[in-house]
């Protein structure tokens, strides 16, 4: 390269950034809503949210869509999960739910990555909280417009969704 | 040499046999100089002293402090137990280590604080001086504990949990249908299904209701 085409390539910048400010500043800015970190300044921190107590019942909640990992609808507080044992499975493992009462963990769970069934849950499977997490009264800081696939469906065949 | 000096110096348990010799004769003897009623008031107040001695030392070693006063203690179960609800939680009420490993009976804490001197044995030889010997250990230990509590009927549980007070419409309902199958039944203890709430776990493997 010449000294010549370094002169004609910073000139060629210089003048994009110039336009490209220049049309910044001629828009309007949006007018802002209020942000999620609330009306404190940038420079300042804002007071935490206070937390919020767990939901603890026994209700399962529907899933949004039919791969969801369910949603855990009871606490899960000092929980032990690890290398000696597993207190979710004390509970969800298939021999202990004829005393709990609660949901089986799924078949899924048996299955290695090359889908053959294993005799007791996989271990890609043994640590719970990666996929299900307990849920909190909590209020959602913004607003969520998830339209479910039987809102779809029944939008695309008004008069009777196909399920 | 050493069989003639023998006589003259008598050996450590010859002497020992003699002052208790010489002090049951004097203990046999009545006494000639003190009161019937004097040595019935110092036997009652040395009675007050010693009791009250014994007593103290004996709850000295039924507190926290103490027992996080040895490390295997203090940095292994105890930091476990710092994040349970027994250490904190909404009420501020903490059971601390003598609540749940030492019985409130007297009878009971006395036996076992003998069981307890095994465990300074322990600490003497450093059965579990490092993590990793503790770690090893984790399963025999909790055992020991679990067996107590189930042949008591989680006893140290009751001291503060008792079936009668148990208001289950006031818990959780998982935890109220559980309490009401197995509790009140008297079908299980406490024990048998809250293991691992103050403590770290060891290895579950064959433990019934564990995976």
């Amino acid at each position: 390269m010449t000294k010549g085409s370094h002169l004609i390539g910073a000139c060629l910048l210089l003048g994009c950034l110039t336009l490209s400010a220049s049309s910044l500043l001629a828009q309007n800015p949006p007018p802002l809503s209020l942000p999620l970190r609330g009306p404190t300044p940038l420079d300042q921190i804002a007071p935490a949210p206070r937390m919020t107590p767990p939901r603890n019942t026994s209700q399962k909640e529907s899933r949004n869509y039919p791969e969801q990992p369910p949603v855990i609808p009871h606490t899960i507080d000092g929980y032990q999960v690890d290398l000696n044992g597993n207190k979710c499975l004390s509970c969800h493992a298939r021999s202990r739910t004829g005393d709990s009462q609660a949901p089986m963990i799924s078949i899924t769970h048996f299955m290695d990555r090359d889908g053959q069934f294993l005799a007791t849950v996989s271990p890609r499977r043994f640590f719970c909280t990666q996929c299900h997490i307990p849920q909190h009264e909590t209020k959602a800081p913004v607003e969520n417009d998830f339209v479910d696939v039987d809102t779809l469906l029944s939008r695309a065949h008004p008069g009777g969704a196909r399920r | 040499m050493t069989a003639v000096e023998t006589p003259r110096k008598p050996s450590l348990f010859g002497r020992i046999f003699r002052f208790a010799r010489d002090l049951w004769d004097v203990l046999r003897r009545p006494s000639s100089v003190f009161s019937l009623g004097l040595l019935v008031l110092a036997g009652f107040v040395a009675g007050i002293i010693f009791w009250g001695g014994f007593n103290t030392a004996l709850e000295l070693t039924n507190t926290e402090k103490f027992c996080t006063g040895c490390h295997e203690m203090r940095s292994n179960v105890f930091e476990e137990l710092k994040s349970t609800i027994h250490f904190t939680n909404r009420s501020g009420v903490r059971a601390s280590c003598p609540d749940c490993h030492v019985p409130h009976n007297w009878t009971d804490k006395i036996a076992r604080k003998m069981q307890a001197s095994k465990e300074v044995w322990g600490h003497l030889f450093g059965t579990i001086d490092t993590r990793e010997k503790f770690l090893d250990n984790r399963l025999e230990l909790a055992m020991h504990e679990w067996a107590r509590l189930k042949s008591n009927d989680s006893l140290e549980c009751r001291n503060c949990h008792s079936a009668v007070s148990m208001d289950i419409s006031k818990q959780a309902p998982r935890a109220a249908a559980a309490h009401e199958r197995s509790l009140f039944t008297g079908e299980k203890t406490c024990i048998d299904c809250h293991k691992g709430i103050a403590h770290k776990l060891p290895d579950m493997k064959g433990v019934p209701g564990w995976q």
